[in-house]
């Protein structure tokens, strides 16, 4: 070792001998660790938040967000004639390019908005939220999941469309685009008041999402994936080293590594979905029980928690924070297609849900309920609930990702590595992906600079080493607070501007019928 | 009418012998339009962050400038100060599929590409992009060694 490294590396041994020795000297045996304090401070403080956003509706235990929810996307499934059966099959000719003029080859495809969009929502949802919903809520959550998923297209549907509608374009040909713009530019088209304010709000609470559902609950659940492999260690550490790559990319500019995680997270989850099937089709027999399952339990609830209220609760909360339909956050990814015709991206972002929902957490759901994790009293053939009688018991005692790990690890001893691996590329692409998004809302509220920017992205590092620090509970209800706050105002300009979207839509598609939209492929 | 001869660049020493091969040509043949046409290869199915998309548009812009002004208009610029008929296009894509459909468009007699410089393991592995070409294209292809 030379002179030089010598000074760099021996005030760092003497700080972290230092450390240790007071950690060792002052703290005495029943101190709370490092991880206990930031679970108590950040519970004690997000609590009330949560408690706003889950509150039940009056008499009942059915929190009035999810009501909101359903009812939002029946309304934009019945406004635009089940456009999500109706436009499924144009919705892939727009991805495939048949529209796409070759002039045009170099800008960014409705592909790659649709996978774009698709890295930030494909991840820990599809994996470790189905195991919560189906935990909790017992197989009959899936039913709720995929109709929810299923409601959910059309609701997509719209926010894509106004989201490229109402962008902002620069002289530089630079875009942004979302909520906050629809909300600002489309209420004073229609000459409605409260747009700006919308916006404000939106924004406020994206930021808020982007570090719950997009950072903490990421950090939390690699952390949790690492420990399941190396053994039990303090989740500081992991958040530490996450906010290093983070930092790195988002604020170092370091872009290969987000360059390598894009292009590896698709081969993930087809990956996923891949082992998945393989699952399936050996137990190809109990398929039929478990659809079975899924149904009784959706109205019967089989004696889970909750019973089919809690199934139904499971179902749609998990749904919508997986696919953030009508969260607002897909109309940001999508606007940055290059496009004539707002309708189009609407159309191909309707498949989002699709994939992510219909196809991914189903796909997650069977395997759990096939794999005989979930415990099952042998005479009545009812779940069997855990000692505090919050969730299913388990084979293990596991929940969240740890369960989908041992589901799958039923069919394969090996894939709980390869899952591992997966939930911590997809936790980095989620992260990197709702980075941008809370920037996005970030330079709405206090404009465009290289020391705003800055400050935002240093703080989202931060919440990347509490949320791994912190233990699911309070993370997950946070983070769902956070991402639903986001629903609630966003959907509330979706139900005023969704007559445009009608016309829109109306108008490409008679021009899509009469052949004045050409077809180039 | 004129003839219109599309000259495919790959931005390489090779593309010099294109041209030169093409002058022989469109000496030959008298009244000649020269194409002379660079593609930035480019795949809409490829992955891309949230910032990238965001960017992309300006990137284009940029990547186009710098094609014109690196490939395209010097040689453009040597084909005028020859005396010939000549304009540049640059177009983003697959290298054999844009050169083909330009070709198309333009109602081109002839395509003209020196032997592209990739080879080895890629070459066996994908192969050539002059190879796609040579198989597919609707026009007459010459590839100047």
């Amino acid at each position: 070792m030379n002179r030089k490294t010598l000074a760099l590396v021996a005030p760092a041994l003497w700080a972290a001998s230092v450390t240790v020795s007071m950690a060792q000297t002052a703290a005495p045996p029943e101190a709370m660790s490092i991880d206990q304090q930031v679970n108590n401070v950040f519970a004690t403080v997000t609590g009330p938040f949560v408690n706003l956003i889950f509150a039940p509706l009056p008499g009942t235990s059915f929190p009035w967000i999810v009501l909101w929810l359903v009812v939002a996307a029946s309304i934009f499934t019945v406004y635009f004639g089940l456009i999500q059966l109706r436009g499924f099959w144009h919705s892939i000719e727009l991805v495939r390019g048949d529209y796409s003029d070759p002039n045009d080859a170099g800008e960014v495809s409705h592909f790659q908005a649709l996978t774009t969009a698709l890295s930030g929502t494909v991840g820990l949802g599809n994996i470790a939220g189905v195991a919560v919903a189906v935990g909790i809520g017992g197989p009959g959550a899936t039913f709720w999941m995929i109709l929810a998923g299923l409601l959910g297209m059309a609701t997509k549907f719209t926010e894509c469309t106004l989201g490229v509608k109402y962008r902002n374009e620069y002289p530089d040909g630079t875009v942004s685009g979302g909520p906050m713009y629809y909300m600002k530019k489309g209420f004073a088209e229609r000459g409605k008041p409260g747009g700006r304010f919308l916006a404000v709000v939106f924004s406020i609470f994206c930021i808020l999402g982007s570090l719950g559902g997009g950072n903490m609950f990421q950090a939390n659940q690699a952390h949790a994936q690492i420990e399941g492999i190396v053994g039990d260690f303090p989740g500081w550490i992991t958040g530490i080293i996450f906010a290093g790559v983070v930092f790195a990319v988002i604020v170092g500019g370091i872009k290969s590594i987000a360059r390598v995680t894009e292009k590896v997270v698709p081969f993930m989850g087809i990956l996923y979905v891949g082992a998945a099937l393989i699952i399936l089709l050996v137990n190809y027999d109990q398929i039929g029980a478990a659809f079975g399952a899924i149904f009784a339990g959706a109205f019967t609830g089989l004696g889970v928690a909750g019973g089919f209220v809690g199934a139904l609760i499971q179902g749609f909360k998990r749904a919508a924070f997986s696919n953030e339909a009508g969260v607002g956050s897909a109309a940001i990814a999508h606007s940055a297609v290059r496009t004539k015709e707002p309708v189009t991206e609407g159309y191909v972002s309707l498949l989002e849900p699709f994939i992510d929902t219909v196809v991914i957490c189903t796909m997650t759901a069977l395997v759990i309920t096939i794999s005989g994790t979930l415990i099952t009293d042998p005479e009545t053939g009812l779940f069997v609930l855990n000692e505090a009688g919050t969730s299913i018991a388990t084979v293990g005692d596991v929940s969240g990702v740890a369960l989908t790990s041992a589901a799958f690890a039923t069919g394969f001893s090996w894939f709980p590595y390869v899952l591992a691996v997966a939930v911590i590329l997809f936790a980095f692409s989620t992260m990197i992906s709702w980075s941008y998004y809370g920037l996005k809302a970030w330079t709405y509220l206090f404009g465009e600079g290289k020391t705003t920017e800055l400050l935002f992205k240093v703080i989202f590092c931060i919440f990347v080493v509490i949320g791994a620090a912190a233990s699911l509970g309070p993370v997950i209800d946070f983070s769902d607070a956070a991402i639903f706050a986001m629903a609630v105002v966003n959907i509330s300009a979706l139900y005023v501007l969704m007559p445009i979207v009608r016309r829109e839509l109306a108008s490409y598609n008679e021009r899509l019928k009469s052949g004045a939209i050409k077809r180039f492929h | 009418m004129p003839t219109t001869l599309l000259i495919g660049l790959d931005g390489t020493a090779t593309g010099e012998r294109a041209v030169k091969h093409a002058k022989q040509l469109a000496t030959l043949i008298g009244d000649c339009e020269l194409l002379v046409v660079y593609v930035i290869e480019w795949s809409p199915f490829s992955f891309q962050t949230a910032e990238e998309n965001e960017q992309r548009h300006k990137r284009r812009k940029e990547e186009i400038a710098a094609a014109l002004s690196r490939i395209v208009d010097p040689a453009v610029k040597e084909l005028t100060d020859a005396g010939f008929s000549a304009r540049g296009l640059v177009r983003h894509g697959d290298v054999a599929e844009s050169l083909i459909r330009t070709a198309t468009d333009e109602g081109a007699a002839q395509i003209i590409v020196a032997r592209m410089s990739e080879g080895g393991f890629v070459q066996r592995f994908m192969g050539s992009a002059t190879a796609s070409l040579v198989m597919s294209a609707p026009v007459p292809v010459t590839v100047v060694a």
